[in-house]
């Protein structure tokens, strides 16, 4: 191994990985914000100032935007640039391209909150850009597949490492996704404004048909490409189960298109297409918790890391929020709990509790491995590491816990019937009777964020401030079949 | 033998390619695609008509405002949805909706048939200042709605929804075939060439924020918000007429 001589960051195009990184925790911070103050929005309603420009509804897709795909969509590019050529033992197949990868990505999160802010959107949840802003992105996002695959193409070894098929059926599964729910007529060439080229049932369906691989190929396999590389590494061992990688990873690419009815059951949508659904999202489980219990069990034999890594628990305490949210899920997308749980805060809890307990927490820990390997440094405070996990924990913990109980007490406060079958609540006593845990919400929104400054502090002083380390050159990762 | 033959696929990105696309092209293939064809997906309904122009621009406003993020527009077949919201939606009463905006949550009511339930003053109010009718809301305050609707480019966003298949008329062929099938009031309004004279008499007609000198934002969202949900009359349907094409 380690064909090719001089450091890593000779061999390999780092600068990029490292413009990505650094962009990763600034639409971490600037998206989580904007997330804090939203949900004090929702809690205290003042706030929204009467202004046009920040109120909640123009607001919402600011923040989750830039969490989705500034936040999560920089880490992955990061991520997946330092895996492929890591795995590969070869450079990135175009460093121009890559570039304009990142200038184009960069371009569209600074202008798809303006524009949401002065209210060009096309509605549709997480899929808000209009038309102008949807063809940078995709044109960005073809330049990633060619970099992407042709890196693999001229790999060095004969195996393609098994996060680079998960980074792979991301990019494919997103390039589908992107295309065809934003398919729309503009006004005119120079109006922002575009109409969706569908309407009503079957514009809904192919809305949740990405939104939920939004969540399945962005949030999931892509960050199973992350955790692939990242705990392994972290934890010095191989990957628990080769087979069990095969398995979930077909599984998973397979089953998650079937899942997106599930958010419109009882809807106007043909019970046969929900029903559907609702059946490939409970087996959806299995691949899942493949994926979880092979992340996990990797660590068997070095269980000990537990306590003395704090980078190592959070990715595994990532894994553990993983598995908990694709149980919820598949318990969700059941027809009578979802009779219950839709419409309600309860789902936006189940997302945090993905997005916040899983994602986040997954790029936390693989940063904290990544950023010293990219600047060639030590970290700057292992210390600080520990105090961010436990106020990203506690700070997911108090959003996903007062969003269950917000959630059900909408739910049944909805339902509720008085002694003479009439109505027992009107609705505005239900917002009046969640307000404790919308402060609460808010609260775990806040450690959560602070636990991120602290992050960037830790980072920024270990690029800035720390020790160089001295590395061996080359890649010195098993490929994949080798650990059967 | 397992492990043979995936090898085979993850020393071949090609293959690797080709096998994952058909993996995650399957699941849409079969869910989306019948759902254009099937008939009785968008059951057979007397009423549903596109949006008079000046509808159409509140619906615009209902989406630049993010309205649909709070507010869904689609009730389930339950019975306290329909004691507090009315009769479950249909399919077809969305057909003519480019994007559909059922939505996801309700930090705020359901709106599906908000229309007629409360007078245009209440609305601006409500609009204007939420907690002096409702102290508990958590709405945001739109004051800024009360700012003069830009209304010139009305024609060329009728056009685009036309080209999406929203049957307004462009041609006086088109107008005939919607006075067949709307009756001549309706069709009217979704003659694209008299678009901003139907706007203008509309919102003057309708005078819905108050102030009958001005069209603003506020009159095209109130239009917009008051006339959804009244297009079907349920009244004319037996109870069980729409159960059999769920």
């Amino acid at each position: 191994m380690g064909a090719a001589a001089g450091s890593p960051a000779q061999q390999y195009n780092y600068e990029v990985i490292k413009k990505f990184a650094i962009m990763t925790l600034v639409w971490g911070v600037v998206g989580m914000a904007a997330g804090v103050y939203i949900a004090a929005e929702l809690a205290w309603p003042h706030l929204n100032f009467g202004i046009p420009y920040i109120e909640f509804g123009r607001l919402r897709p600011v923040h989750t935007n830039l969490v989705i795909f500034g936040f999560g969509g920089s880490a992955l590019f990061a991520t997946s640039y330092y895996v492929v050529q890591r795995t590969c033992q070869t450079r990135l197949f175009s460093d121009g391209l890559a570039s304009f990868t990142f200038w184009g990505w960069q371009a569209a999160m600074v202008l798809a909150p303006i524009s949401y802010m002065l209210g060009h959107t096309k509605s549709r949840e997480y899929a808000e850009m209009e038309w102008p802003l949807v063809l940078l992105v995709e044109v960005t996002w073809v330049a990633y597949l060619l970099v992407f695959v042709g890196t693999i193409m001229k790999r060095k070894q004969p195996h393609i490492y098994v996060s680079n098929w998960f980074y792979l059926a991301f990019i494919l599964a997103v390039a589908l996704l992107w295309t065809f729910n934003n398919l729309t007529i503009p006004v005119s060439l120079f109006h922002m404004k575009s109409y969706s080229l569908f309407s009503g049932v079957q514009d809904a369906m192919l809305q949740w048909w990405y939104g939920h691989n939004a969540v399945g190929f962005f949030l999931t396999a892509a960050f199973l490409g992350m955790m692939y590389y990242f705990v392994p590494k972290q934890a010095g061992r191989p990957i628990y189960s080769y087979r069990l990688s095969i398995v979930h990873f077909w599984a998973l690419s397979f089953l998650y298109m079937w899942a997106g009815g599930h958010h419109l059951h009882w809807t106007a949508l043909p019970d046969w297409t929900s029903t559907l659904a609702a059946t490939f999202s409970i087996m959806l489980l299995l691949p899942s918790w493949g994926g979880m219990i092979n992340g996990i069990m990797t660590l068997s034999g070095a269980w000990d890391k537990l306590r003395t890594d704090p980078v190592m628990r959070f990715l595994i305490v990532a894994l553990s929020f993983y598995g908990m949210a694709t149980f919820e899920g598949p318990m969700m997308a059941l027809k009578n709990v979802n009779a219950l749980s839709h419409y309600t805060n309860w789902t936006i809890g189940h997302v945090h509790s993905g997005t916040l307990g899983w994602v986040s927490m997954i790029t936390f820990g693989s940063f904290y491995h990544l950023i010293p390997k990219l600047w060639n440094r030590k970290l700057y405070s292992v210390k600080l590491v520990t105090v961010h996990f436990w106020l990203a924990t506690i700070g997911v913990l108090l959003y996903i816990i007062a969003m269950w109980i917000s959630g059900i007490t909408q739910g049944l406060m909805w339902r509720a019937f008085d002694a003479y079958g009439n109505l027992q609540y009107s609705f505005v006593e239900s917002v009046a009777a969640i307000h404790p845990f919308m402060v609460m919400r808010w609260v775990g929104g806040v450690f959560f964020l602070t636990g991120t400054l602290l992050m960037v502090y830790n980072c920024y002083m270990t690029v800035r401030a720390g020790a160089p380390e001295t590395e061996p050159a080359g890649g010195n990762l098993q490929p994949a079949g080798a650990n059967a | 033998m397992f492990n043979f033959k995936h090898e085979w696929v993850e020393t071949n990105v090609g293959v690797m390619l080709v096998l994952v696309m058909l993996a995650i092209s399957v699941g849409g293939l079969v869910e989306i695609t019948p759902l254009f064809f099937i008939k009785n997906t968008v059951e057979p309904v007397k009423g549903v008509y596109p949006y008079t122009p000046l509808e159409l621009r509140g619906r615009d406003i209902y989406q630049a405002n993010g309205c649909f993020y709070c507010h869904s527009q689609m009730i389930r077949p339950f019975r306290d949805e329909a004691l507090r919201y009315g009769h479950y939606s249909l399919a077809a009463e969305s057909q003519y909706d480019h994007p559909f905006l059922w939505g996801s949550e309700r930090q705020g009511p359901d709106l599906a048939r908000v229309g007629g339930k409360y007078s245009n003053e209440w609305m601006v109010q409500h609009l204007i200042s939420p907690r002096s009718v409702v102290p508990e809301s958590i709405m945001p305050a739109f004051p800024f709605l009360e700012q003069p609707l830009a209304y010139n480019d009305i024609e060329q966003r009728m056009e685009a929804l036309r080209d999406a298949g929203v049957p307004y008329a462009l041609t006086p062929a088109e107008n005939a075939r919607n006075i067949k099938q709307f009756g001549p009031k309706i069709a009217e309004e979704l003659y694209i060439p008299d678009a901003k004279k139907n706007l203008i008499a509309q919102a003057r007609a309708g005078d819905y924020d108050g102030h009958p000198g001005q069209i603003t934002q506020m009159d095209a969202l109130v239009a917009y918000l008051q006339v959804l949900g009244t297009m079907v009359d349920f009244s004319k349907y037996p109870n069980d007429q729409f159960v059999q094409d769920r």
